[in-house]
């Protein structure tokens, strides 16, 4: 970095273990969290905020959930997309049957609806590992979505299937359904996810995130040391599907406005293990960038071959896509298969030494 | 309560017991199911066993085949120049796949990898299409889609052939782990990375030849079910019915695939036939899934796998 910590000593365990060490660091994100809730609703136009800006927030969301249960605690979860929808449908009916419940309340329970799922499809983890457990949480997927399909009263027996996120206010300001401003939207996908990044980072560097982490590394051995592996599991499967279900919940009333199961099939839990993966396994910060990154990868690259001045057909140019993001998946992870949590760290131990490598 | 019981546990088997013609049919109908989806999960295993690697872009590499198979017919080559050619064509990409993706990341964690192989599979899809064209195209290799019926039970003709092909196919994999050279290397790898490296084994070679046997599997598969549903993107998606097989039959294991396959093929079609009313139908998607996780919490490896020897 371009400042440099020489001079501040760490004197207590408590100092050394803060989440944001150093002076400089906590200055940068206080400022940066500031700015983010003052400066894109003035500046930014609805474009930015509808298509860049609110999913980035809500999948950044979802992704620092799974990066807690697959990242931190080692279970491998291809069921992500189940636990938003358990979210989403749980709001929706939650608020059509309370419509007085404050919005804020109705996400944390639909947050914790799928927690409740989360835990009961957690309990095969116990007895089954790695990629067999991978391939298990599909089948949490697959049911999940085909009882939202099946079951009208989820949908309140609307005949299109779809939920459609109603109108509901925060301190008088309507920031749901069709009559928020994008603004509005915005600024609560961003009061959420702040929110539960912090209590995330502090999770993960307490004693539950070190019983995650020890599972993750070698569960046997945890088990010895006194770790207790159903308790350490189920507890990564519930605070997991928990952030996944407020991400959910988030997707529908803050960024779609309306929404069937497709919204939630198996692609959207391989996108949210796509971001995990290439930001960084076992990182918070790597959420953040890998969402950032495969949010803004194919509007980046939809837009490129317009602004080179090239004309093809449609579907040559969503081949190519395809071609150009499979291509830099692998890239990526050949690069650095940490993730580009590991590339931030690298960078910033660079700059840190820079100009005088030695 | 007592009713609902009834419907659950009495009715189903009391309609099976009813008509066994139609019981008969469906269980035939399940077991070709069943081989088609263990061609498709065969060579899942292929790969595991011998690079620990779990490709999500076999699904792929089976429209990949199909597709180049089928451009070619249709670009008037015979159809034995066709094959060889798609061979060709799946060895030379198993030959830049290790060249690229794999060598790159030797050594690495077995996430990494599987995320490595869903890049392959979005590269291969956009890479697929663009080569041959997104359109659904037919594949006709001679064998008529017709029925007969023995003793008042229909036979599909062409399920019957991929039964057949399946079962050659197998046999075929078999005789080459057990008895050749560099099916005595394969397994050496598959035992273990290091020792093998040490006593001479070039890795980057076997890792070549396995994915190319798996491509070889994929033609297969994919002229199977090419000639079943048609060539287009969709075929894709028959990775993910193979996925309850494989781990029902356990990652490393070839009879697995095969065992795993009938059982999942048969109790689909029985669940969907004499259980799916109840609940609505359309429970295909995740019965499968259910039925192996079942299995699962009985045999955490699956029915033939390795068994998990854990220690610190």
């Amino acid at each position: 970095m371009i400042y440099r910590e020489a001079g501040q000593f760490k004197t207590s365990y408590a100092s050394d273990q803060a989440v944001f060490p150093i002076v400089q660091d906590r200055v940068f994100v206080l400022a940066a969290v500031v700015a983010a809730f003052v400066v894109p609703p003035l500046v930014a136009g609805d474009y930015w905020l509808q298509a860049i800006l609110i999913p980035f927030l809500i999948y950044a969301l979802a992704a620092i959930g799974l990066n807690l249960l697959t990242g931190y605690a080692g279970q491998l979860s291809l069921g992500t997309g189940g636990f938003m929808a358990v979210g989403a449908y749980s709001a929706f009916k939650l608020t059509t049957a309370f419509p007085r419940l404050s919005i804020i309340a109705v996400f944390l329970l639909s947050g914790l609806a799928a927690a409740a799922i989360g835990l009961l499809f957690g309990i095969p983890s116990l007895r089954i590992k790695g990629f067999y457990l991978a391939v298990a949480t599909l089948a949490a997927q697959f049911f999940l979505i085909w009882l939202f399909n099946k079951v009208a009263w989820f949908t309140n027996y609307a005949s299109s299937g779809t939920i459609t996120a109603p109108d509901r206010t925060v301190l008088g300001v309507t920031v749901t359904g069709p009559n928020a401003t994008a603004a509005a939207r915005y600024v609560m996908a961003l009061a959420f996810v702040a929110v539960f990044a912090l209590v995330a980072k502090n999770l993960v560097r307490g004693r539950i995130g070190r019983s995650w982490m020890a599972i993750r590394d070698r569960d046997i051995a945890a088990e010895i040391i006194g770790v207790r592996p159903l308790r350490t599991k189920l507890l990564a499967f519930g605070i997991s599907s928990f952030y996944c279900g407020v991400a959910g919940a988030e997707l529908v009333f803050l960024y779609l406005g309306s929404a069937e199961t497709l919204a939630f099939d198996i692609n959207q839990s391989f996108l949210v293990l796509f971001m995990v993966i290439i930001g960084g396994l076992g990182s918070i910060l790597g959420s953040w960038l890998g969402a950032a990154f495969i949010i803004l990868l194919p509007i980046f690259l939809t837009r490129l071959p317009h602004g080179l001045g090239l004309t093809m057909s449609v579907a040559l140019q969503k081949q190519i896509e395809l071609m150009i993001f499979g291509g830099l998946i692998l890239f990526f992870l050949i690069v650095e298969p940490h993730g580009l949590a590991r590339l931030w760290q690298i960078g910033k131990e660079k700059l840190r030494l820079w100009p005088f490598p030695h | 309560m007592s009713d609902l019981l009834y419907m659950v546990l009495v009715a189903p088997f009391k309609d099976m017991a009813g008509s066994p013609a139609f019981l008969v049919e469906v269980l035939i109908g399940g077991v070709f199911a069943g081989l088609m989806y263990s061609l498709v999960a065969l060579g899942f295993v292929l790969i595991y066993k011998a690079s620990g690697v779990f490709n999500f872009a076999q699904g792929v590499m089976v429209l990949f085949a199909a597709l180049t198979l089928v451009g070619l017919l249709e670009r008037g080559a015979p159809v034995v120049v066709a094959l060889a050619l798609t061979a060709a064509v799946m060895v030379g990409l198993a030959y830049a796949i290790e060249r690229v993706v794999l060598r790159p990341l030797v050594n690495q964690p077995q996430i990494i990898l599987f995320m490595a192989t869903i890049g392959l599979n979005f590269f291969l899809e956009g890479f697929g299409e663009m080569a041959w064209g997104a359109n659904v195209k037919k594949l006709d290799i001679g064998i008529p889609d017709r029925s007969f019926i023995v003793r008042g039970v229909q036979i599909n003709e062409l399920e019957l052939t991929a039964a057949v092909t399946a079962a050659v196919l197998v046999t075929l994999l078999a005789l080459f782990f057990q008895t050749t050279r560099i099916g005595l290397a394969l397994r050496a790898v598959a035992d273990d990375h290091e020792a093998a490296l040490s006593i001479g084994i070039p890795l980057k070679t076997i890792w070549v030849v396995v994915w190319s046997v798996a491509g070889v599997v994929a033609i297969v598969a994919g002229l199977m079910w090419g000639a079943k549903s048609g060539v287009q993107f969709s075929l894709s998606l028959i990775a993910l019915k193979a996925l309850p097989v494989l781990i029902l039959g356990g990652f490393e294991s070839v009879p697995g695939a095969i065992v795993g396959g009938l059982i999942i093929g048969v109790g689909e079609k029985l669940g969907e036939v004499y259980w799916g009313p109840l609940v609505g139908g359309a429970i295909e998607n995740w019965f499968a899934y259910v039925l192996a996780l079942a299995f699962l919490l009985v045999r955490p490896q699956g029915l033939f796998g390795e068994k998990i020897i854990e220690r610190v």
